[in-house]
């Protein structure tokens, strides 16, 4: 939450997300203050328990961003932990190279976690969820061989000694203060990363990946920089488990710390920091309660997983997420104010207008778009009909990249468009909204329209990582022209409610805040009608032909006849794949093919 | 002869550990052609034919057919337990993965209860014809013998049987089957007793080799998933073309480069097929998303 309290105080409104703000950091303080009152009282016995919680959450704290935020599920974490430990210990006791210090065995361990972070998550990029849960558990069945096998190296299954610290970190209270600072480091970057457009992107990703493809997320760019973290920090983690445990053999690396791992993370909840901590603390100290059940551990981890996956899949933060259960006033009316418009384009490039030249796109023997040439100009409303099927939607697929055209192109003034790279539209200036609207339910509305800015930011990942300045200006520019986008369609009283609550046709009007954060050059609104109420639909006339009037290329696929040709400069009609008919509503109110095929005498 | 030996047991263990992760491959896909889940338990299953086989035939004394029907009957139980418990309350709600944590937790808890119940340490397996030695030793060829007429029959039961086809139409299109007035829902639950008998199968046929282990579930359900990911998801013919290769490959592997890194390179075989042919040698690929 510090990206909301370091967000400069402008309004009254802010100074309330400055005191929740402060509200959501005061649990942490909490914890922070028991672990720092902990050596003052407890035992050496203790000092360990708590180490123990410490480095598992150095770890659960990167997984968290990988199944938490981006929900990969990554089954076999316990492999990176088991791959640290090794690294570490075998350096330091220096059995294959010369001994090496510490500091070096730690960031040799970072490194190859790292990588290895990432080889393990190559399937995530591409494939089902499933493969990647596989291949992250074939990887922890195969470190573990490795450990037992490779003698000369890991000590087979005697095992070797673990790394030592040095004064005055080699008593349990001296290294519990170190793992406790790793520990706190570790939630301070996970938690700038969680809230920033990186964060965001991952959270966009997991439950809108088709839109986060619109906007500018490329799935591999996003994944890669959390792999390659939470492959660090896991491995870091084992290199202090090691040392924790003085000396490791394969078999301390149990299959059961993954499920640990795992579940400390769904118990807190997704997309939430301070329910897996809590999750991960909690986890670490129930066995030394139940010691006689500890053959039992595992399955009763197993059972409690299976419970949290069928009765709570929201996990301890969405049981205790009481603000988003406040009543939202009934009959709100969605009032756009046309006139911020101007803030959000101010320094935009020039307009320029999107032209389609002989495009044809077959399905099978099915030819969905048969040599179709269409222009938008900038500045105006351009609206495509057409009976259900005549090809509308696809082309609108086509020019935001969801198909790959078979023949001809698509430009951007004078830019050809890349075939069949979604990703790639935003930074072109292309925005568009979903016949069914696609929003990211568990983030508040102004989150979700944040994401429609990710590729304006432009403070990198460590710069975000390590929340240096270039990360708050980000934010802060992002947030404020959110709130300026929901001024602009109408939803701006409900920019810190959680987007899940809202009515259908507010989700819609949501899809073009988040479009207009671009300020596009196009945009493409697929049946954006579609379920409202007339005098909605009035204003959602209204709020399209002003953001035309700022230079926007309007593309409006719509099924509401008498929108379109109340707000359209030009309309074309495709039927079959082809353009029916192609000029201004007049005339096609005249065509006689259309009226006869389409309209209706 | 040196190399004729080597080369017979590379191919004598290599033929029956891939007929063996074929058959848990094809336990994976008959799962997944009546729900769209795949799920953990496909292991498990076959370590239970195992450790079941063992239980009721050395320990508990049975006659050999009775043991083996019983263990295929608590499969069958297992894998419709696994309906029941992991897989239809989630059904719902597909697209959010949960059955990938629901079926690893009741893989856990079946490994779990196996584990103390019967052993962690690997336990002898009966030896059930007694026929051949050598290469060509019946722990070899039972498993290749198994998983040839598993495929078989389910062959024949889906060209020649109305529940057969009834699968089939399921597996292609669930919505325009439930339509047809299809029971979908018996249907998918005696898809998963089915499933949990193959892999009953598997684990009672490769028992000889992999002994009555509790370990062998996880070990299965990663390497039984490999034939899948290569021969296309729901394709059991591509499942025993992946397992058969699978397993020569690592067989031959494991003579020339040593066990390690034998591991290593079928996990990287794995990843590199996934990444250049998402969709499985055999598979085709799909999915409209917008």
């Amino acid at each position: 939450m510090t990206s909301l309290s370091d967000a400069a105080v402008e309004k009254p409104a802010e100074l309330g997300h400055k005191a929740s703000a402060l509200t959501a950091a005061g649990p942490f303080v909490a914890l922070a203050a028991v672990a720092a009152i902990l050596p003052l009282i407890g035992n050496d016995y203790w000092a360990v328990i708590a180490t123990r919680a410490a480095i598992y959450w150095v770890l659960v704290a990167g997984l968290n961003l990988i199944v938490g935020y981006a929900g990969q599920l990554a089954i076999g974490y316990v492999s990176l932990l088991t791959l640290g430990a090794y690294v570490t210990s075998v350096l330091a006791a220096g059995n294959v190279l010369p001994a090496m210090p510490l500091a070096v065995c730690f960031a040799a361990a970072a490194m190859t976690g790292a990588i290895f972070g990432v080889v393990v998550g190559l399937p995530a990029l591409r494939l089902r969820t499933f493969y990647f849960a596989i291949s992250t558990l074939g990887f922890a069945t195969i470190v573990t061989q490795i450990a037992l096998a490779w003698q000369s190296v890991t000590g087979g299954g005697i095992g070797l000694t673990g790394p030592e610290f040095p004064k005055p970190f080699d008593t349990p209270w001296g290294f519990y203060t170190f793992c406790l600072g790793v520990a706190a480091f570790a939630t301070w970057i996970t938690s700038n990363v969680a809230h920033s457009r990186y964060g965001r992107a991952l959270v966009a990703i997991r439950d809108a990946d088709v839109a986060a493809e619109a906007n500018g997320i490329s799935k591999s760019r996003a994944l890669i920089p959390v792999f390659l973290l939470g492959g660090a920090m896991a491995a870091v983690a084992g290199g202090l488990f090691a040392v924790l445990q003085t000396y490791i053999t394969p078999d301390a690396f149990t299959f059961d710390l993954s499920v640990l791992f795992f579940i400390a993370i769904l118990i807190g909840g997704r997309g939430s920091i301070l329910g897996p901590l809590i999750g991960t603390v909690v986890l670490t100290i129930l066995p030394e309660f139940a010691a006689p059940l500890a053959a039992w551990s595992t399955f009763l981890y197993a059972v409690l997983l299976l419970v949290i996956v069928l009765a709570v899949p929201g996990g301890i933060a969405d049981v205790l997420d009481f603000h988003n259960r406040r009543v939202l006033t009934n009959n709100r009316a969605i009032v756009p104010d046309p006139s911020v418009l101007p803030g959000l384009y101010a320094g935009r490039p020039a307009a320029e207008p999107l032209t389609m030249r002989g495009v044809v796109l077959a399905f099978g023997g099915v030819r969905a778009l048969d040599g179709v040439d269409l222009t938008i100009e900038p500045g105006t409303v351009h609206g495509l009909i057409g009976p259900n099927g005549s090809g509308k939607t696809t082309a609108l697929n086509v020019i935001s990249g969801y198909y790959a055209l078979q023949k001809g192109e698509v430009r951007i003034g004078d830019t050809p468009l890349p075939t069949g790279r979604p990703e790639l539209r935003a930074d072109l200036g292309l925005a568009r909204t979903f016949q069914t609207p696609r929003v990211v339910a568990e983030e508040t509305v102004l989150e979700n329209v944040m994401i429609g800015g990710t590729v304006s930011g432009r403070a990198g990942f460590l710069t975000t990582l390590l929340a240096l300045p270039g990360r708050g200006r980000d934010e802060r520019e992002l947030a404020a022209r959110g709130r300026m986008a929901l001024r602009a369609v109408g939803l701006e009283s409900l920019a810190d409610v959680r987007a899940s609550r809202l009515q259908h046709s507010e989700l819609r009007f949501i899809e073009i805040a988040r479009a207009l954060m671009l300020a596009p050059k196009l945009l493409m609104l697929d049946e954006p009608a579609a379920g409202l109420s007339p005098d909605e639909i009035a204003r959602l006339g209204d709020l399209i032909s002003a953001i035309a009037r700022h230079g926007t290329a309007v593309l409006l696929v719509e099924h509401h006849a008498d929108l379109i040709f109340a707000i359209c400069q030009h309309v074309t009609v495709l039927n079959l794949g082809r353009v029916l008919a192609d000029g201004t509503p007049a005339d096609i109110r005249s065509h006689k093919e259309v009226v006869s095929a389409y309209l209706g005498g | 002869m040196a190399f004729g030996a080597t080369l017979a047991s590379i191919l004598s263990t290599g033929l029956a550990m891939g007929a063996i992760y074929a058959l848990i491959g094809i336990t994976y896909n008959v799962m997944y052609s009546t729900s769209r889940v795949m799920s953990f338990t496909a292991g498990q299953l076959g370590m239970l034919g195992g450790v079941l086989g063992a239980l009721f035939t050395l320990r508990l004394g049975m006659p050999l057919l009775v043991g083996f029907a019983l263990t295929l009957l608590c499969c069958a139980v297992v894998g419709m337990v696994t309906e029941f418990v992991a897989v239809r309350p989630v059904l719902a709600s597909l697209d959010q993965h949960l059955y990938v944590l629901s079926t690893l937790a009741l893989a856990l808890i079946i490994q779990q209860v196996t584990a103390i119940e019967w052993s962690t340490e690997p336990q002898a397996f009966p030896r059930l014809f007694g026929i051949g030695s050598g290469a060509l030793d019946e722990k070899f060829w039972l498993p290749v013998v198994a998983c040839a007429m598993t495929m078989g029959a389910l062959e024949w039961m889906q060209r020649k049987t109305l529940v057969g086809r009834a699968f089939l139409a399921v597996a292609e299109d669930n919505f325009a089957a439930r339509a047809l007035g299809l029971p979908e829902r018996n249907l998918r639950i005696a898809s998963y007793a089915l499933a949990g008998a193959i892999g009953g199968i598997a684990g009672y046929a490769g028992g000889e080799l992999m002994l009555a282990f509790f370990a062998n579930g996880a070990f299965l359900n990663f390497y039984g998933f490999v034939p899948v990911a290569l021969g296309g998801l729901g394709n059991n013919r591509g499942a025993i073309v992946g397992g058969v290769a699978l397993g020569i490959f690592q067989q031959a592997a494991n003579f020339l480069v040593g066990g390690i890194f034998a591991s290593v390179a079928v996990f990287v075989v794995f990843i590199v097929v996934l990444l250049a042919v998402p969709q499985g040698l055999f598979g085709t690929s799909t999915a409209r998303r917008v």
